[in-house]
């Protein structure tokens, strides 16, 4: 099996944990060879929250610069910063709805022009997917489901060997009942907007 | 019932390292845990709490109030007879060192696993001690896991290898290891779970008075020698490969070093020794690997442990062979690998070309805004800070004021625009740092330490401040939980679990126990009352105490009504 990273990237509360759990028991349930590292502790309060799965074999964690098969970014300011760890051949997939860290109101650095970055990365990487997933996610009827959504739009690039079917039922197994049914949408919502992000 | 208790032997689960750990002392037998929370290790003990919430499992646990507190009650335990597991970041390890090196020298009965969980990179540390050398230090045998799979396995081993010895077992983590998910096909769980002990009265074992403790070092060193002719065999030890370049690795390094194998194609023509049993130094095994080598490369996080271990078999015995790792530079004995570096540094030691990955021209992206972790929206911390600031203000001493502070969710103080961060070493050191600094300067002092912190060596060192009659005053800024390990509980909570029924110990009453007169309480959400008593505490002199009393909102949030 080809291996492959895909790296998760957030802000603390955005659900990053739970999209690489879900790809994780995903790939587990179609009998690979997976492994997903998790960031736990501080930087869930608020900071940057990196998680990243291994397919086909990778048993090390961390993935390094250039090295990202995959790019998942839950925020666009970390798109940018999670750009040297992607190369000529990643595919991206970004929300485009910043949230602004306190420190541009402190003035230490101004946030970066979204549209800008969005036009590079389509330059310059082969598949680059940027869709406004929090508005899905509300459309879906729970804001929270962000992650969901982005992992809808991973599942219908066909990029990796973990089909679409499996990423719903797994949804069905592991999250809660009564959110189930709206993340659910969500995964669709993420997955038809692939055609047009 | 607790997924990790289902009894259905050959199920896969993707399991963190930490919740591996526990289902590897879940199916070993284990009776008795107690554990302080520390990241990367919280996991362990949030887990073990929520199996004990079913009193069906016939498990004990508890959350002691530090780690010192829960080697020791898991120590007697063991000499009553029980299997029994505590687990640790690497600094509570500190803290519960005075108990692990004389534990080495009583032993136990039952089977003991000490997890400690290193943080290299200090993910979430104030430093990045290799924790290895507490079993160097303390004579004891130290397992390294590399996987989740491993994990599960080595925890089931560590108690036999315990009970073997008569010693307790270090099965060590680092933060990779911790929190990496894998695949973990279940084992059977422990038909037999001893939950009754009983201890035997031996003096000569358990009470180490000189003459005791001195037999007591020799049984340590001859149980030393049996460990490493363990170590020597042990499956958790692995060869592979063959030619005259050796590689040894352990924990995630070995991981990163099997993938860079897998990648550059020479896994059968580099001698690759992979450690999971790794102290005592298995010598025999080392010997006979080095047999034959031209170089070997030591790929290992932080310090130079088995770098070392393997010069000196390779002295002892003449060999000439070049070893290679931190001495040589090839390796930094600063923070977390890399695994890119790992690759490339293998095959520069192998002579082999590596293509590095193409990108795109990246140096148009401008430095970017930082996105440090922060108090959350709504906190009650962030209510005293200003409240503190605007009393010191109002005083006429907030520029000269210095804070020492302490380790929790609060630290975060450090931050612009609150910035009341000044002085840190280790939990519990706001109270003996706030005593030093009113002995050495003029400038007042105040201090913060969070309701759990206190408890867990927040005490004795202001019974010492009131005898010794230093000047500062120490807010206590209790939130009703330990927030920034997940929420865990300790003996001052009001806010509790479901179904938790353990007796409170008012922070109240212990402050006023340690002979503090001056003590003060504010709701930091009732902003004028709060500066106006904060404004007369900090006039004061003397040891002063502020308690502000308001839940964590993310925890009040998770059992809001609970409250007793």
């Amino acid at each position: 099996m080809k291996r492959q990273r895909i790296l998760f990237t957030g802000v603390g509360g955005q659900g990053t944990l739970l999209a690489s759990r879900l790809l994780g028991e995903a790939a587990m349930a179609e009998d690979m060879d997976v492994c997903v590292s998790e960031v736990h502790g501080m930087a869930q309060r608020g900071g940057v929250v990196e998680s990243t799965v291994m397919l086909g074999g990778i048993t090390g964690p961390i993935i390094s610069d250039g090295e990202a098969d995959v790019l998942v970014s839950f925020e666009p300011l970390e798109t940018i910063r999670a750009l040297p760890k992607c190369s000529t051949g990643s595919v991206i997939i970004t929300n485009t709805v910043p949230i602004e860290p306190f420190t541009v109101k402190l003035g230490q650095a101004d946030y970066p022009d979204v549209e800008q970055w969005i036009d590079f990365m389509r330059e310059n990487y082969p598949v680059v997917k940027a869709l406004d997933a929090d508005s899905l996610a509300r459309e879906a009827g729970t804001a929270k489901a962000v992650n969901v959504v982005l992992i809808g739009t991973l599942a219908a690039l066909q990029v990796l060997p973990v089909s679409a079917d499996r990423i719903r039922d797994t949804i069905e197994r592991t999250v809660k009942k009564k959110f189930v049914e709206a993340n659910l949408r969500a995964f669709e919502l993420g997955f038809n907007a692939a055609s047009n992000a | 019932m607790h997924p990790l208790l289902s009894d259905d032997p050959g199920r896969k689960m993707l399991l963190l390292g930490n919740e591996a750990i526990v289902r590897g002392a879940v199916e070993a037998g284990m009776a008795v845990a107690a554990s302080y929370p520390g990241t990367p290790s919280s996991e362990i003990g949030n887990n073990l709490f929520q199996i004990t919430q079913d009193r069906e499992s016939g498990i004990y646990f508890e959350f002691s109030t530090n780690e010192k507190v829960a080697m020791e009650v898991t120590a007697s335990a063991s000499a009553a007879g029980l299997r029994t597991l505590t687990c640790m970041k690497h600094v509570g390890m500190n803290v519960a060192s005075d108990v692990l090196m004389t534990l080495a020298y009583i032993g136990l009965r039952g089977g003991m696993v000490i997890v400690c969980a290193d943080d290299p990179s200090m993910h979430s540390s104030q430093n990045e001690q290799d924790n290895r050398y507490y079993a160097k230090l303390s004579g004891l045998p130290l397992l390294e896991p590399t996987s989740p799979e491993e994990a599960r396995d080595m925890t089931k081993a560590a108690f036999d290898l315990s009970e073997e010895l008569g010693l307790p077992v270090i099965l060590r983590t680092t933060t990779r290891t911790a929190h990496v998910r894998g695949p973990v096909p279940l084992g059977p769980i422990a038909s037999e779970r001893r939950r009754n002990g009983r201890f035997e009265k031996t003096p000569m074992r358990w009470v180490p008075v000189p003459a005791v403790a001195r037999m007591r070092h020799k049984a340590l060193l001859e149980q030393q020698e049996k460990a490493t002719a363990l170590a020597d065999k042990s499956p958790f030890n692995r060869i592979s490969g063959r030619g005259d370049i050796g590689i040894v690795a352990s924990g995630v390094a070995a991981c990163y070093v099997q993938d860079a194998m897998a990648e550059l194609g020479c896994a059968d023509s580099v001698r690759f020794l992979r450690l999971g049993f790794s102290y005592p130094v298995p010598e025999g095994l080392f010997t006979s690997f080095l047999q034959g080598l031209r170089k070997v490369l030591v790929v290992e996080e932080l310090e130079p442990f088995q770098e070392e271990a393997l010069r000196v078999v390779a002295h002892r015995n003449s060999m000439d062979v070049e070893i290679l790792g931190k001495a040589s530079g090839h390796f930094s004995r600063l923070y977390e690998f890399d695994p890119a570096h790992v690759r490339n540094t293998i095959a520069s030691v192998l002579g082999m070309d590596v293509k590095a990955p193409d990108m795109p021209d990246l140096s148009g992206i401008p430095q970017l805004p930082m996105r440090p972790p922060t108090l959350c929206k709504g906190c009650p911390h962030r209510e005293t800070y200003n409240e503190v600031k605007e009393a010191l203000t109002a005083i006429g001493v907030v520029d000269e004021t210095v804070y020492p502070t302490d380790i929790g969710c609060y630290t975060l103080g450090m931050l612009p625009p609150i910035g009341m961060a000044d002085y840190l070493l280790c939990m519990g050191s706001s109270v003996g740092a706030s005593s030093g600094f009113s002995i050495a300067t003029d400038q007042k002092i105040v201090s913060f330490i969070g309701d759990s912190t206190f408890f867990h060596s927040g005490i004795s060192s202001l019974c010492s401040a009131v005898h010794n009659q230093h000047d500062f005053c120490l807010v206590i800024l209790d939130n009703s939980t330990t927030a920034m390990t997940g929420h865990q509980p300790n003996p001052g909570i009001s806010l509790r679990p479901p179904g938790y029924e353990k007796p409170r110990i008012a922070i109240e009453d212990v402050v006023k126990g340690c002979g503090v007169t001056q003590l003060y309480k504010i709701n930091p959400y009732k902003k004028a009352e709060s500066v106006d008593t904060l404004r007369q505490a900090l006039s004061q002199s003397g040891v002063t105490v502020v308690i502000a009393e308001a839940p964590c909102v993310l925890y009040y949030k998770r059992v809001g009504g609970n409250r007793s």
